[in-house]
């Protein structure tokens, strides 16, 4: 087994674009990246900032791909303002991504989680099937890809927001709940806040459907060896970052529960 | 008929293979160290641990290069107060623990080892080498005084076994080494990774944060001369470390005077899986070339040919 060198490189953006509140996608063009599977994921750097992990969210549209941002901390403002022709470096992609399996899924995405589900949706749609998608935010205008999960989903797209200002009023992850009440689902999709997948799991455990959720953690090698994103017995950066049930029921004391920061020490989980 | 036993005793140390994971590599909790056991190391070797948590430098902290991986993580480490209680829960698991460590000071050093020997591990490494600290900490290994002075200083603190771990990045490890030796060491870790760097072409800046780090992997294989150095100019147990990914590679590192081995890097290409299949190999190459023990290839490339046949008239007799 060897695997090709997942070498530094730089790509120059060929467009940015505001998608909602605090969210932005940066599209790019790299050979690499349009291999990549759904749920993988790139370590995207700018020199003096930091090197941080983003989902693929869109692997190759007529040539280009796509991360998608949300402005919560220096590096991710610093790469929201980005502009056309500016750079960003690259690695990966990383990670084991989606396994697809079942006729008929369930998605449920929080916040910026949707970016790692898009390519997941695409490829789900190409094999013939239209899963159900529920697609929360704290708010109307934090919908990420609402507009064209519309187009490509019709009714089977859900939205919820915890304000109640677009869609059902509450959690995502309460009208997840209630369609696995309702229906039978063969495989449950998530990302989104881990508190919020954490209550996705349970209610998939409790109806009996398998799983597939995407973790995140401090990633700072993203290739297997530091171990500062472990959960576990697994390194989110390299055995996931996508956890399945027995994944998830092996690190349930740590899901939902804790992480560990940069220095190794244990912190809870905040949302 | 039963298989070969690979079981060493490095400096006191009993383990039942060869094969450690080298500090930095996945040694930052219980259950992943728990895995690397699993797999087929002897024991395993936690995170450098120092008396304050650090958490270590900014991304990009590691890139990839031919043959290899450059990286300046920084020390990160929860700090020894917090560490204790993971080496602690290591030993409930039932699973052999080095405990990586360094410090700022000669006292700091021996602090540190006190607390992790009363924190039940089974031996210590002392880290005099890590290449990523140098503007904070210095090089403890780049001196062969003060790694006198210091291992002695932790040798007052302990009788757990001390590894005393050096850099290939000094003039003659030789005489480092048999520093150590006289501060009391009871084995030598040869060698932490060779200073490097990588830029990148299109930002024209470096691209570790720390513009500096540590090659590791297949590319640093050959540094295995270090080996060979240190076993030649002590009598303690030499632990290889450098490059090592398959069975051959293990083989020729203790025919060049290793008693144990550090795998690192290879897991990046190779997974966990490679600590079984080095295993395997060197209990292969043991049975195919008539050997019964590992310790009867450690070192045996010092000796020539002849002296190596009439050594092995002498087994054939002893049978």
């Amino acid at each position: 087994m060897h695997i090709k060198p997942e070498k530094n490189r730089t790509v120059e953006l060929t467009d940015v674009v505001s998608e909602c509140r605090d969210i932005s996608s940066l599209l790019f063009r790299d050979e690499e990246t349009r291999g990549a599977k759904p749920g993988q994921y790139l370590m995207v750097w700018l020199p003096g900032v930091d090197e941080v992990p983003m989902s693929v969210s869109a692997i190759d549209m007529d040539g280009l791909s796509r991360i998608t941002v949300r402005a919560v901390g220096e590096m991710t403002v610093r790469l929201n303002s980005l502009s056309p022709g500016d750079r960003v470096g690259l690695r990966g992609p990383f990670g084991n991504g989606y396994t697809i399996q079942g006729d008929k899924p369930l998605f449920v995405a929080g916040g910026s989680g949707a970016a790692s589900l898009i390519p997941l949706v695409e490829e789900t749609l190409r094999q013939g099937t239209t899963p159900t998608f529920v697609l929360g935010a704290r708010s109307a205008d934090m919908l990420l890809f609402v507009g064209s999960l519309e187009e490509t989903l019709g009714e089977n797209l859900i939205v919820s927001t915890d304000d109640g200002s677009r869609g059902y009023s509450g959690y995502a992850s309460g009208y997840a709940a209630t369609l696995m009440e309702e229906d039978a689902f063969d495989m449950v999709y998530t990302c989104g806040p881990e508190l919020m997948m954490a209550k996705v799991y349970q209610s998939a455990r409790e109806h009996g459907v398998p799983i597939q959720a995407s973790l995140e953690r401090y990633v700072k090698c993203a290739v297997g060896l530091c171990g500062n994103c472990a959960i576990g017995p697994y390194r989110v950066c390299k055995d996931g970052p996508v956890f399945d049930a027995d994944m998830l029921s092996e690190v349930r004391s740590e899901f939902g529960v804790s992480q560990m920061d940069a220095s190794g020490r244990v912190t809870r989980v905040e949302h | 008929m039963s298989k070969l036993s690979l079981a060493v005793e490095v400096a006191g140390l009993r383990l039942r293979s060869p094969l450690m994971n080298a500090a930095g590599v996945l040694g930052m909790s219980p259950p992943i160290l728990k895995r690397v056991y699993d797999s087929g190391a002897g024991a395993v070797i936690t995170k450098s641990i120092g008396p304050v948590p650090r958490t270590g430098h900014p991304n990009p902290t590691l890139v990839r290069v031919s043959c290899g991986a450059l990286n300046a993580m920084g020390l990160p480490n929860p700090g020894v107060g917090y560490f204790a209680d993971e080496v602690k829960a290591l030993k409930v698991m039932g699973v052999p623990v080095v405990a990586s460590f360094f410090g700022g000071s000669v006292e700091e050093f021996a602090e540190v080892a006190s607390t992790l020997s009363k924190a039940g591990a089974d031996a210590l490494e002392l880290n005099a080498s890590c290449p990523n600290v140098q503007e904070e900490l210095g090089m403890l290994a780049s001196d062969a005084g003060n790694v006198e002075k210091v291992t002695a200083a932790v040798r007052q603190e302990t009788r757990l076994p001390l590894f005393v771990k050096l850099s290939p990045n000094v003039t003659d490890i030789k005489e480092i080494a048999t520093a150590a030796e006289r501060g009391g060491a009871d084995a030598i870790t040869a060698v932490n990774t060779l200073k490097g760097m990588a830029i990148d072409i299109d930002f024209r800046r470096p691209i570790l944060t720390n513009t500096t780090g540590g090659l590791s992997g297949p590319a640093v294989k050959p540094v295995a001369r270090c080996v060979w150095e240190v076993a030649e100019a002590v009598e303690v147990p030499v632990i290889g470390c450098g490059g090592v990914t398959t069975w051959e590679d293990a083989v020729e590192y203790l025919l060049a005077g290793a008693s144990a081995l550090e795998i690192g890097t290879a897991v990046m290409t190779h997974g966990f899986e490679v600590y079984g299949r080095v295993n395997e190999g060197i209990r292969r190459y043991l049975e195919e070339n008539g050997f019964s023990d590992v310790k009867e290839v450690v070192g045996l490339a010092h000796q020539t040919g002849e002296e190596q046949d009439s050594r092995a008239d002498r087994c054939s007799i002893r049978v």
